[in-house]
């Protein structure tokens, strides 16, 4: 079922430091921001990767941690009312005959926006796919990565592989619904919340599930259909008969649909001009990480002034009649008004 | 300097001088040695700088820390001697270090 399509100034694709500060910029100039983000919550890699390390080289500020730089940014762009769209990748992206773009997310939510702004940085997070032979052809039969419907896990013997919370929670939340529930993880400790732990092994004890400490080197079946893997523990090969397999081994990233949208990709980067950091698609323009020209750092503080920079072509395409005065938020009444301090 | 030998799954060997200081991943980098991948530049937050420390050199190199053992969790077919290489820095006493590659990182 498709909703119902959003029209918008500027659809930002990927809420990370760099997309979020194009909110702010674009928010000055009057213009109205989406933010599409594979992830559950905004950050980008700051949240996901580094949510407590340091950063030492944003302008003044000598330290700040990715969590951090990322509440203080959400504030800053709260006067600009950006709506997100978390837990949502970007499939498609067409131009359409009036030089608008359609955008359609995974989800099908369907935007309809003059200018687009690729914030993608390393690219989409995806679940890591561990690296078993023939993997593949079980995918979406009997291994997934994550869960959608639990009712679809009724009556599977399956087996989790993992220690973090995402592992120990669908442990705990599919036991109902499992004929049999296993959990393999490589060590004793785990990284979940001990709560999850303690009810982990309070089941083992019951016999209501199996751990075992080791690691999965194979998986056996036949079209798809998964009949048991081998587990290597430190006593040696073990052969545990399951028909599912749920892998949490985190995410990573991976470009993605970005790569058939005809933005003449170089090592997987896009190509921008330093002017208005566009792409070779006049509209599509690409910020931060994703981006590459003469002289590129892939610093967040490069990033912010690509998105200043790219703010101001944007306010071209979508008002050209409109001409710009430029102000310092400083001095400026109006851009003081939208900031919401006057 | 430190002399670091580099194996890849396949057994080419590539042999690096690092900098006391860096870490075994930035000279493997800054090197270009395929199969470090370190996805997070350093951060021990992805486990993509996964090597095998030769196990005459696993005590000179140390044991892991927490967060270490932690992301380990993410890496594939993990080993008494695995070691995230973001998190060995570079000493004069590592000179001749020795490492494996594996064949894929996650």
């Amino acid at each position: 079922m498709s909703l119902s399509e959003i029209e918008t100034d500027v659809v930002i694709i990927g809420g990370g430091p760099c997309g979020l500060f194009a909110v702010f910029e674009l928010g000055l100039l009057d213009l109205k921001c989406h933010v599409i983000d594979i992830l559950d919550r905004p950050g980008g890699q700051c949240a996901e990767l580094y949510p407590e390390k340091p950063i030492y080289d944003i302008p003044g500020m000598p330290v700040v941690t990715g969590q951090e730089l990322t509440d203080q940014l959400l504030e800053q762009i709260k006067p600009f009312n950006p709506e997100f769209h978390f837990n949502q990748r970007v499939d498609a992206l067409e131009r359409q005959a009036d030089d608008s773009f359609r955008l359609v997310t995974d989800d099908n939510q369907v935007f309809r926006t003059r200018v687009v702004v690729i914030a993608a940085g390393g690219g989409s997070f995806t679940p890591k796919r561990p690296p078993l032979p023939g993997i593949e052809d079980y995918e979406g039969t009997s291994v997934f990565y994550s869960v959608k419907r639990m009712e679809d896990f009724r009556d599977k013997n399956i087996l989790v592989v993992g220690g973090g919370d995402s592992a120990l929670d669908w442990v705990l939340n599919l036991l109902p619904f499992a004929k049999q529930m296993a959990l393999v993880h490589r060590r004793d400790k785990f990284r979940a919340a001990p709560d999850s732990v303690n009810r982990m092994h309070a089941k083992v004890a019951e016999d209501a599930m199996q751990f075992h400490m080791g690691q999965v080197t194979q998986l056996h079946g036949n079209n798809g259909q998964l009949e048991g893997v081998t587990i290597k523990t430190t006593d040696g090969e073990i052969h545990h008969e399951c028909d599912t397999v749920l892998p949490f081994f985190g995410l990573t990233m991976k470009l993605g649909p970005v790569a058939e949208w005809g933005l003449n990709l170089e090592q997987n980067l896009i190509p921008v001009d330093t002017e208005k950091f566009e792409t070779s698609e006049p509209g599509i323009f690409a910020i931060g990480d994703i981006n590459t020209y003469p002289g590129k750092l892939k610093l967040i503080l490069s990033g912010f002034h690509e998105a200043a920079l790219m703010s101001q072509a944007a306010h071209k395409i979508i008002r050209p009649d409109e001409k710009v005065v430029f102000q310092y938020t400083t001095s400026s009444s109006s851009l003081q008004k939208k900031l919401g301090v006057r | 300097m430190a002399k670091i030998t580099y194996i890849e799954h396949n057994g080419t060997e590539h042999v690096v001088e690092a900098e006391p200081g860096m870490t075994v991943m930035e000279a493997a980098v800054k090197n270009s040695v395929p199969g470090i991948e370190a996805e997070c530049g350093g951060a021990c937050a992805c486990a993509t700088c996964h090597v095998y420390v030769d196990p005459s050199w696993k005590d000179k190199v140390g044991a892991r820390e927490d967060m270490e053992e932690d992301m380990l969790d993410f890496a594939f077919e993990v080993e008494d001697n695995s070691r995230l290489s973001c998190q060995i820095k570079v000493t004069a006493e590592l000179d001749g270090l020795i490492v494996k590659v594996p064949e894929k990182q996650f």
